[in-house]
C-alpha cells in the first residue's frame, strides 16, 4: 500500500484515513505492507509494516525497469503546484521545509533519496522519485503481497511502477480530484494527467462517495464498471471528551474549515446575516483560515454582522475539539466535497449538523440535516430550526452521536477487502 | 347464516403545507399549498374516486342492491372535494342515494383527537357528524377512528358519543389465537360492537394484488372468492384506503375488473352476502369482549401509533399542538379553529416519521418531504406563527 503520510506526523486528512484503513484490514484479516516517503519511526506498526522510502536504494534490475524510470523520471517541475491540502498546511509545509531542507543532488541507480514527505515546492519531483522507489519495492517484496493499493495521486505513479513491474493488480483509492481543489476551468493539468493515468492503469478505483465515483467516471472518463465506492469512516477510539466552559450564553453556530471556495464559506454568511434578523441571541464563528478569509471578513462587515460573527483563525488539535464542545449546531455547506469528515466529528461531540447534498457525508449521514449548499434560505431555516426547536437539535444530536459510532473502519475495510478479492486471481 | 362480507373504504386527503421557512413567522399566514392539494386531488378524482364511483354505482344497481358498502371521508377531503372537485361529492351522493351504503363517523380532520384531548376529540366527532349530514343527509351511526386507532378508553368516549359499532384493526397481537371473522365488544362498554379487519385478506387488495413478485399473483376473483368462503368465522371485514383502486393499485393491473367481477360473484354465491357494519352489529352477536389497554392501529407492522408518535420529533409536535387548545377556547376565532383543524390532521405528524429507514416503501410513497427533518421544522414554523395569532387573539379579547 502506498501512501503518502501516516500518523503521527500528518499535514491532512488523508494520513489519518490511511491508519483507519491499515487497522481495519488488519481487523478484516488483509496483512499490509505500507509504503510511505519519509517514515519517522514513531508510527504505530502494530497492523502494519511500515516501509521507510527513503531508506529503500533503487537499483537497475533490467532494461525495462531502466525504461520504465525513464519515462516516470520526467514528470518533472520544480515549483509552484498546486498545494495537496490547506494553503495553512501548505505554508507550514514550506516553512518546514526550509528549515530541514534535503537537497537531493544526484538521482541515479543505487541511490537512496530523501524525500520530505511534505507537500512542498518540489512535490511533483519527490512525486516522481517516490515511483521509481515504489517500483523497486515492489521488485524486493514481489513475494509477499497480492494487491497494490495507492492512496490519491502522490502514489499513483509509484502504484503504477509497482503494477509494471510486479505484474500484481492495482487499485488506486481516490480520496480527492483536481475539482475538488480547483474550479471546472481551473484545475492543475499536470496532477489531472497523473490522477487520470493512475484510474486508467488501476483494475479497479475507489472512490470515497458517489459523488466522487461519478467525477471519476465523468471527468476522467473512467469505466463505470470498475469504479467502486467505499465510504470513508472514522476512528474515534482513544479519544477523550474534553468539556469546556462556555464565555457566551448565546447559542453558538459554527463553520469550521478552510475559508475556500470549495467549502463555501459565503453561504453561511449569507444564511448568518438571515438567522440574526429574527434571532437575536446567537453568534456564528468561522474557524480556519485560507484564501478566501479577506472576502469573508468583508462580506460580513457589509453585512452589519460583525458584532456576532467571529473569525478564529486556524484552529488545530485540541482547539478543534474545543471548538465543537462549544457549538450548539455544525454547518459545513460545501459546494464540493469528495467526503467531508467533520461533521462526523460535529456529531461525535453531540452537535447537530446541517450539510450540503453536494458532500460525500451526505450519503451516509441520515441524521445530518441537509441542504443544497446554494440554497441559503433552506440552510437559515435549518440552523433557526435547531436553534429554536429543542426536540429537533435533541433527536439530531443524540441520533446522530449513534449513527457516527456505527460508521467502523471494520465495515468499510470489509468491503475494501472484497475489491481486492475482485482483482486477485 | 350467511357468511358476512363487510367492506369499508376510506377516503381522506390531507391539507399539506406549503414550505414555510421561519421568514414567514408572523408575516404571512396561509398555510396550504393550494397548488399541490388542488392537483394531487383532481388526480386521484379522475384516477380513483370518479370511476370507482361509478363503478360501484353500477355494481349496486345490478346487484339490486345487494352490494352494501361504507365509507368513511373525512372532513378535510370533503373540503377539498367542495372546492376542487364537487363532481366527486355529487357521485358520493348518488351513492348515499341507492340506500346501500352506510357513511361512517370519524374526526373531522382525521386527527389524533382521540389521544390528544376529550374535548377536542368530541368536537370534531361532532363536526364531521355534522359534515356527513349536510352533504348525504345521512346521521352516521358508526365509528371509525383515525387510523382505525383503538384503545378501551377510546371506545369508552366513542360510546359516550352515542356510537353502538366500532371499526378496528384485527391486530395480532391483541388476537393471539382468536380470529377478527366474528363481532366483538368493548372490554369496558358492553354496548360498543367491534368489527376487525382482517388485514391479510384486506392487504391482498390493497397492497399486494399488483405486486408480480407476490406467489399468488395474479389474482383472480375466482381465486379470491375461495379464500373467502375458507376462510374461518361469520365476517370477513374488508377495510382500506378507497384510494387502493386506481391510485395505489393502478387501473393498468386489471383492479377494477377484479372488483367488478368479484362483487357479481359474492352477489351470487349461495353462502356469503355483503353486509354493512351496522347491518354486520346487528346481525351478528360478539363472541367475547376485547381487551386493548394499549391504543392499536391499522399502520406499519407494529400495528400501533409509532406512526405518528413514535419518535420525540413528532411527540412535541403533537404535545405543542394540542398544548394550544386552552387558549384557542379562550380566543374562539372561526378562523384559527379551521386552521387548528388543519394542523391536527395525522398526516403532518405522519411525515416526521423515522421509521422510514425500515420501514420505508409505504411511508415514502405519501411523503412530500424528503426527509422528517423537513418535515418537522416545516410544521413547526407553521406552528409558531398559529401560536403567535393565537397569543394575540387572546390578548385582543
Amino acid at each position: 500500500m502506498f501512501g503518502w503520510e501516516f500518523p503521527p506526523h500528518i499535514a491532512g486528512g488523508l494520513g489519518t484515513a490511511c491508519e483507519g484503513i491499515v487497522k481495519g484490514l488488519a481487523y478484516n484479516g488483509v496483512e499490509v505492507l505500507f509504503v510511505m516517503p519519509k517514515a519517522s519511526g514513531d508510527e504505530d506498526q502494530s497492523c502494519a509494516t511500515i516501509i521507510n522510502a527513503s531508506d529503500v536504494a533503487v537499483r537497475g534490475v533490467s532494461d525495462t525497469v531502466e525504461e520504465f524510470l525513464d519515462k516516470v523520471k520526467f514528470i518533472n517541475v520544480d515549483s509552484n503546484i498546486v498545494p495537496y491540502v490547506d494553503p495553512d498546511e501548505y505554508f507550514e509545509a514550506i516553512e518546514t521545509m526550509k528549515k530541514n531542507h534535503v537537497r537531493q543532488t544526484s538521482v541515479g541507480f543505487g541511490q537512496k533519496f530523501q524525500f520530505s514527505g511534505k507537500y512542498g515546492a518540489n512535490l511533483l519531483e519527490e512525486v516522481s522519485r517516490y515511483a521509481q522507489v515504489g517500483g523497486t519495492i515492489a521488485m524486493e517484496h514481489q513475494g509477499e503481497f497480492d494487491v497494490i493499493h495507492a492512496h490519491d495521486w502522490l502514489t499513483y505513479l509509484a502504484g503504477i511502477a509497482a503494477k509494471e513491474l510486479s505484474g500484481k493488480p492495482l487499485v488506486v483509492h481516490v480520496h480527492a480530484t483536481s475539482f475538488d481543489r480547483g474550479t471546472d476551468d481551473m484545475v492543475d493539468s499536470r496532477v489531472y494527467a497523473i490522477e487520470k493515468r493512475g484510474m486508467e492503469a488501476a483494475d479497479r478505483v475507489v472512490t470515497v462517495s458517489d459523488l466522487t465515483r461519478n467525477i471519476v467516471i465523468n471527468k476522467y472518463g473512467i469505466d463505470p464498471a470498475k469504479v467502486v465506492t467505499v465510504h470513508n469512516a472514522v476512528d474515534f477510539s482513544g479519544r477523550d471528551d474534553i468539556s469546556v466552559e462556555r464565555g457566551v450564553k448565546d447559542k453558538v453556530v459554527t463553520f469550521l474549515g478552510r475559508i475556500t471556495f470549495q467549502k463555501g464559506p459565503e453561504y453561511f454568511i449569507e444564511a448568518a446575516a438571515k438567522v440574526l434578523k429574527r434571532t437575536p441571541n446567537v453568534r456564528f464563528v468561522m474557524a480556519g483560515s485560507g484564501d478566501m478569509m479577506n472576502r469573508a471578513i468583508r462580506q460580513v462587515a457589509r453585512l452589519g454582522i460583525s458584532d456576532r460573527f467571529h473569525f478564529t483563525g486556524f484552529l488545530r488539535g485540541k482547539e478543534v475539539q474545543k471548538m465543537f464542545a462549544l457549538s450548539d449546531v455544525y454547518i459545513m455547506p460545501s459546494v464540493s466535497e469528495p467526503f467531508g469528515i467533520s461533521p462526523l466529528e460535529a456529531m461525535r461531540s453531540n452537535v447537530p449538523s446541517v450539510i450540503s447534498h453536494q458532500s460525500g457525508a451526505a450519503e451516509v449521514l441520515k441524521y445530518a440535516l441537509k441542504v443544497d449548499f446554494w440554497d441559503v434560505d433552506a440552510l437559515a431555516n435549518d440552523i433557526y430550526a435547531l436553534l429554536q426547536y429543542p426536540a429537533l437539535a435533541h433527536f439530531a444530536t443524540t441520533q446522530g452521536f449513534e449513527e457516527v459510532n456505527s460508521l467502523k473502519w471494520n465495515n468499510a475495510t470489509a468491503k475494501l477487502k472484497k475489491v481486492y478479492e475482485s482483482v486477485v486471481k | 347464516m350467511k357468511k358476512s362480507v363487510c367492506l369499508y373504504f376510506q377516503v381522506h386527503q390531507p391539507t399539506r403545507l406549503r414550505q414555510y421557512r421561519f421568514f414567514d413567522i408572523g408575516k404571512d399566514s396561509h398555510y396550504y399549498d393550494d397548488f399541490a392539494n388542488r392537483t394531487i386531488l383532481k388526480r386521484i378524482a379522475q384516477k380513483c374516486y370518479l370511476p370507482m364511483n361509478e363503478l360501484l354505482l353500477e355494481a349496486i344497481k345490478s346487484s339490486k342492491g345487494k352490494l352494501k358498502l361504507a365509507f368513511s371521508i373525512s372532513g378535510s377531503a370533503l373540503e377539498q372535494f367542495d372546492r376542487y372537485a364537487p363532481e366527486v361529492i355529487d357521485s358520493f351522493k348518488a351513492l348515499a342515494e341507492t340506500g346501500s351504503v352506510e357513511f361512517l363517523c370519524e374526526t373531522y380532520n382525521h386527527s389524533l383527537a382521540s389521544l390528544g384531548s376529550a374535548q377536542e376529540f368530541k368536537h370534531q366527532v361532532t363536526k364531521h357528524k355534522e359534515a356527513v349530514e349536510k352533504y348525504f343527509g345521512i346521521t352516521p351511526k358508526t365509528f371509525r377512528n383515525t387510523e382505525l386507532i383503538y384503545s378501551d378508553e377510546i371506545g369508552k368516549s366513542v360510546y359516550e358519543l352515542g356510537f353502538k359499532t366500532m371499526l378496528t384493526e384485527g391486530a395480532r397481537h391483541i388476537m393471539g389465537w382468536r380470529s377478527p371473522n366474528y363481532l366483538y365488544k368493548s372490554d369496558v362498554k358492553s354496548g360498543l360492537k367491534l368489527l376487525l379487519r382482517n388485514y391479510s385478506l384486506s392487504d391482498d387488495i390493497a397492497f399486494r394484488f399488483s405486486d408480480k413478485g407476490w406467489g399468488e399473483w395474479p389474482l383472480t376473483a375466482e381465486k379470491y372468492l375461495g379464500w373467502l368462503k375458507e376462510s374461518e368465522g361469520e365476517i370477513v371485514n374488508l377495510f382500506m384506503d378507497y384510494e387502493t383502486f386506481g391510485e395505489h393499485q393502478d387501473a393498468s393491473c386489471g383492479i377494477f375488473d377484479f372488483m367488478k367481477a368479484l362483487f357479481r360473484l359474492v352477489v351470487a354465491d349461495a353462502d356469503l352476502e355483503f353486509v354493512t357494519p351496522s347491518r354486520a352489529a346487528t346481525k351478528h352477536r360478539p363472541v367475547s369482549e376485547l381487551e386493548v389497554p394499549e391504543a392499536i392501529s391499522w399502520a406499519d407492522e407494529e400495528r400501533d401509533l409509532s406512526a405518528w408518535l413514535g419518535n420525540e420529533l413528532q411527540q412535541d409536535a403533537y404535545n405543542k399542538l394540542y398544548a394550544l387548545e386552552e387558549k384557542l377556547a379562550l380566543a374562539d376565532d372561526a378562523a384559527l379553529w379551521a386552521d387548528y383543524g388543519h394542523l391536527q390532521e395525522s398526516d403532518h405528524l405522519y411525515y416526521m416519521c423515522t421509521k422510514f429507514f425500515s420501514d420505508g416503501e409505504i411511508h415514502s410513497r405519501f411523503n412530500p418531504y424528503d426527509t422528517p427533518y423537513e418535515a418537522f421544522i416545516n410544521y413547526m414554523n407553521v406552528l409558531s406563527d398559529f401560536s403567535i395569532r393565537v397569543d394575540n387573539a387572546v390578548a385582543e379579547k
